[in-house]
């Protein structure tokens, strides 16, 4: 009887044609892996909409406002993203984020560098954190949950220790002065598209200060780079040989190197932007706040992880989205924002991001075996 | 002078003091399905690593059509045609069937520096090449994890081919696949070689071996006990050949004397 079955069984796995029509559109977009992102999203939205709705949540202060923070938490989550699928993490994200903050303030205070120098300096000190991050992993084989929860202390405490030993405090400010006229800040420091929002102010569209200027002044820096890396980190992804690498280095490592994947250097390349992106999220806003604090980007990392896992990654590694962790960042940023229009006391924000990560990785790990078992 | 694609002469390969294999011999012919025999520490893996370029050969030499070489990666004998697919298959089953089939190997297209993943390409390539085994891939950007064993062994012997393989080593192929999935293997391992390529084909099932094969070599303790044709051997005297078969005599008569004396 069993053999019976199992000639039946066989037999559809090698004849094919009926099920051809059962794949519908919407089966292809159920095994995208930000489909969970972009509902949960679009409720988040729904529900703001209903409890918020007349509280200038959703002026265009309000909107800038939850964009920026999303933006924010969706260029370290982007790289996040990008990691996880190539099968690793990165715990020092956040760490990185402070270390680079006085990378910046520093040379530029302290030793009379100008300001575009001490930028380059930082991305460069990233480079080789992300580099030596990378390299401990492929190289010793060991899990890069540890080997990064090590670089955690040691960039943290580095950074404190260092800045303390030429400061004497824990805080360096007065870089605003230098932003004017650098070459390189700009691009971190920036709103773009004022005249639309002054124009929108001469309209009396939206919410003017008693001076006449809009109170929106602008698109904060933050939001054109997370809009850029998700564009850009998607079409990497979807589209380049590297991407293919990425999942394929993420999904099964030996499989991959027997095939001719460079699997070390994509891996060590991703901690690389990780580290970059963490870098990147600190210029921002070393730049905007016009000083670098030690203790900047405190558990960071671990956000960007929650919301590369709402966005659909597998902690396994090998599936995921770029685009689904920005929809995740949206999705922390515009609750991280939204509560304060409502009566909930905003401590319950945590609970949230508790809540929301458990449910996502529940869901992933239903898609996941929807996708790999065999029919 | 002669017409063999791949000869493997008088193979050895020791680790310290350990023989691994000694003197094996074997040579290929297109379109020839050779089978090679051994039960566990035979020294299969040893052979098939050697063959694919991991382990270098202490002594004994590789002709590949008529030129001797020497393997110093797993990429030299690829680049000679020497294509091993193991037991792994080297497939992950969360990627999709084209990105499996064109994985480390993707085809391009657009302007230098904006290369992009010609994914349109190798969807049709990967959709074409499985329709050609009789696979109907409903849609070659489903996942590999939802396809059957065999539909898997048959996506990497295909992946093999399609890039260049003249000599299939298959490393146990149809070891964890039922009955039916395994004759469908079995079938397009046939077909492969009517196509003109050589196969050498390791398992340790003589059922799935002797059919197919033309010729079989058994490997005990990691020395070979000689290449038959297939009409100068039976499957009996095959599977008695093999490590298991002197042994399960023994077993069957130690089994009788139990029984004998239980029954006293």
């Amino acid at each position: 009887m069993s053999k019976k079955s199992k000639s039946i069984e066989t037999k559809t796995d090698f004849n094919q044609d009926e099920r051809l029509k059962k794949v519908s559109k919407l089966r292809l977009l159920l095994n995208r892996p930000e489909l969970g992102a972009l509902g949960g999203a679009i409720l988040v939205f729904i529900f703001f909409g209903i409890v918020a709705g007349d509280t200038g949540m959703f002026s265009a202060y309000g909107v800038l406002n939850f964009l920026d923070v999303s933006a924010n938490l969706g260029i370290i989550a982007i790289a996040a993203a990008m990691l996880m699928i190539g099968g690793e993490f990165d715990l020092s994200i956040g760490s990185m984020i402070g270390f680079a903050g006085i990378c910046i303030a520093i040379p530029a205070i302290y030793w009379g560098w100008p300001l575009w120098m001490s930028i380059i300096f930082a991305f460069s000190m990233a480079v080789l954190v992300g580099y030596f991050n990378g390299i401990l992993v492929v190289r010793t084989g060991l899990p890069s949950f540890i080997v990064t929860l090590a670089m955690l202390f040691i960039l943290r405490g580095a950074t404190l220790a260092i800045t303390r030993l030429i400061t004497g405090r824990t805080q360096v400010p007065g870089l605003r002065v230098l932003i004017e006229d650098d070459p390189l800040a700009w691009i971190f420091a920036t709103d773009i598209f004022k005249w639309v929002f002054t124009w929108l102010g001469s309209m009396n569209l939206i919410a003017l200060r008693t001076d006449g200027t809009p109170l929106a002044t602008g698109i904060p820096p933050s939001v054109i780079w997370f809009i850029a890396l998700a564009i850009i980190s998607t079409w990497i992804l979807m589209k380049t040989r590297y991407g293919n690498w990425i999942f394929a280095s993420g999904g099964d490592k030996n499989g991959a190197n027997n095939v001719g994947v460079p699997v070390g250097r994509v891996k060590i390349s991703l901690f690389i932007g990780t580290a970059v992106a963490a870098t990147i999220f600190a210029t921002i806003q070393v730049l905007d706040a016009g000083s670098a604090d030690t203790m900047r980007g405190t558990l960071k990392e671990l956000e960007a992880i929650a919301a590369a896992v709402v966005g659909g990654c597998l902690l396994t590694g090998g599936y995921g989205s770029a685009i689904g962790a920005a929809f995740g960042a949206l999705i922390f940023g515009t609750v991280s924002m939204g509560i304060f229009y409502t009566d909930v006391d905003t401590d319950w924000f945590k609970v949230f991001l508790g809540a929301m990560m458990l449910i996502a990785v529940i869901f992933n790990n239903y898609i996941r075996r929807k996708v790999t078992e065999s029919k | 002078m002669s017409d063999y694609l791949v000869q493997f002469n008088n193979i050895s390969k020791f680790f310290g003091k350990v023989i691994a294999l000694k003197d094996v011999t074997m040579k290929l012919k297109k379109g020839e399905i050779m089978c090679l025999l051994g039960d566990n520490g035979a020294g299969k893996s040893t052979l098939i690593k050697t063959l694919a370029g991991v382990h270098r050969p202490d002594e004994g030499e590789i002709i590949v059509e008529e030129k001797k070489t020497i393997f110093d990666s797993p990429k030299d004998a690829l680049d000679m045609g020497i294509a091993t697919v193991y037991q792994d298959l080297a497939l992950v089953s969360l990627m999709s069937v084209t990105r499996n089939f064109f994985m480390g190997r993707e085809p391009m297209k657009g302007p230098p520096f904006f290369k992009t993943f010609d994914i349109e390409k190798a969807n049709k390539i990967a959709a074409e090449r499985m329709g050609q085994i009789g696979i109907d891939v409903r849609d070659p950007s489903q996942a590999v994890g939802t396809m059957s064993g065999g539909e898997r062994q048959c996506l990497a012997i295909s992946r093999a081919i399609y890039f260049g393989a003249k000599v299939l080593v298959l490393d146990e192929p149809t070891s964890a696949l039922g009955v039916h999935q395994a004759s469908v293997v079995l079938k397009y391992i046939v077909k492969a070689a009517s196509q003109g390529l050589a196969v050498i084909l390791i398992t340790h099932n003589v059922h799935h071996a002797y059919p197919v094969g033309n010729s079989f070599t058994v490997l005990n303790r990691g020395k070979s006990l000689g290449t038959y044709e297939k009409k100068d051997i039976s499957r009996e005297k095959l599977l008695s050949m093999m490590a298991g078969g002197e042994e399960l005599n023994k077993l069957e008569v130690e089994l009788q004397e139990m029984n004998r004396s239980s029954a006293n």
